[in-house]
């Protein structure tokens, strides 16, 4: 079965960015993300999930390397600064390119 | 001794739990359930009362509290840029929390005059949602300036369209179409239980306050003086355009405990994304941790007295 490299963008960030970040991905011509929950502990402190106002949420983002490098240097010019925000990047394969 | 309202127990509980690190946890639907519960019987509540009264909204009760959001959070800045030496955008944030309101604290207010059985205006939900947005632009613009850039379209539409404004007033809607025979069936879920959801509300209250209290050591006295001393001020504002407004002893009260109470959810929300560069955890922390348990302990029945002497 022939197999396709694709980038995987994860991002860990505030619930509060959500959506403003959904924003900022379509204008960036990405086609599909998956959104989860998450909580955890990092460099501003503990984030539980149990209360949506204060949670984070994992996004992942499946696509080319060139739209992976585009989405990373956009959120670290307008976020990393102020919001807590971690992202990294896989290489990872996908059977369908078409969708990515 | 007066006797504590249970439903006060139950945050006193949840705020133990927290800080004793049990492993006591509420889902976050249950939270959404219990909350969104709430507000609407609290908006039901009004409703019905406006239908059994009739009467709308005066120009000038309407004029009068958006003015008291558009002005509390002027002193609050000034302050808190003055004694409390906070960076502009701190103090604006500030600001907008202590100018916008807790829907939690209102209906822990409207708990305790029913308990006693003093009546306040049916469309008392009305000044929840006049007074939840005005300080909350304030804010903004104290931190940004007139020029700065905030994308307000967005903004506004998340603010206005935020699920406990859609709630309150849909749930005043409802409750006012449907009168009180209408609402009848309906009464066991929203008016009968209402001490039982507030109750669990409150436990999730405490275990979330009990969260923000590690960080209160990072703020410093400030923020502790600060949470204590603005609600009584801000409470005496509200009692006394209560009074001008020619509004129930019950009234009053509930506009007192709206003006000292800070907004925990929808002033954190959107000052994280159009002010970004303050503190989130600064303000949230001297809402929820230190106002919120004050007014629903200490403040409420206050306020209360303050009421009750100024319409006397």
């Amino acid at each position: 079965m022939e197999q396709f490299p694709r980038r995987l963008l994860t991002i860990v960030t505030e619930t509060a960015l959500e959506r403003e970040l959904l924003a900022e991905f379509d204008a960036l011509g990405v086609r599909g993300y998956t959104i989860t929950d998450a909580r955890g502990k990092g460099g501003r402190g503990r984030r539980q999930s149990d209360w949506t106002q204060q949670g984070n949420v994992r996004i992942e983002i499946v696509c080319d390397p060139e739209l992976a490098e585009r989405i990373a240097a956009r959120l670290r010019e307008r976020y990393y600064e102020h919001y807590a925000m971690i992202l990294f990047m896989q290489d990872v394969d996908v059977l369908r390119p078409e969708k990515f | 001794m007066p006797t504590l309202d249970p439903v006060i127990w139950f945050f006193v509980l949840g705020l133990l739990a927290g800080v004793a690190r049990s492993d006591l946890r509420l889902p976050s639907a249950i939270y959404d359930f219990v909350s969104t519960l709430l507000l609407l019987a609290i908006g039901l509540k009004g409703g019905v009362e406006l239908a059994r009264d009739g009467g709308g909204l005066p120009l000038a009760e309407l004029g009068g509290i958006l003015l008291l959001g558009c002005a509390i959070p002027l002193p609050i800045f000034a302050v808190a840029r003055g004694l409390g030496r906070l960076p502009r955008p701190d103090a604006a944030a500030l600001a907008a929390h202590y100018g916008s309101v807790s829907v939690a604290t209102y209906a822990v207010v409207i708990g305790y005059l029913t308990t006693r059985g003093i009546a306040f205006e049916g469309r008392a939900p009305v000044w929840v949602v006049l007074l939840e947005v005005p300080a909350i632009v304030a804010g903004i613009l104290l931190a940004r300036g007139l020029s700065g850039k905030v994308a307000w379209g967005r903004l506004l539409h998340e603010l206005f369209l935020g699920r406990s404004i859609v709630l309150l007033l849909g749930g005043l809607a409802i409750g006012w179409a449907a009168g009180p025979e209408g609402s009848a069936s309906i009464q066991p879920l929203f008016f009968d239980l209402f001490k039982g959801i507030l109750a669990l509300f409150l436990l999730e209250m405490g275990l979330i306050a009990a969260a923000q209290l590690p960080t209160l050591r990072r703020h410093g006295a400030f923020v502790v003086v600060f949470g204590l001393a603005a609600p009584p001020v801000l409470a005496v504002a509200g009692a006394l355009l209560g009074l001008a407004l020619g509004l129930s002893q019950g009234g009053i009260t509930v506009l007192a405990t709206l003006a000292a109470s800070a907004s925990y959810i929808a002033a954190p929300a959107a000052l994280r994304t159009a002010v970004p560069e303050a503190n989130p955890a600064l303000s949230l922390t001297a809402s929820l941790a230190v106002t919120f348990p004050f007014n629903i302990i200490v403040g409420i029945p206050l306020y209360a007295r303050l009421a009750a002497a100024l319409s006397g």
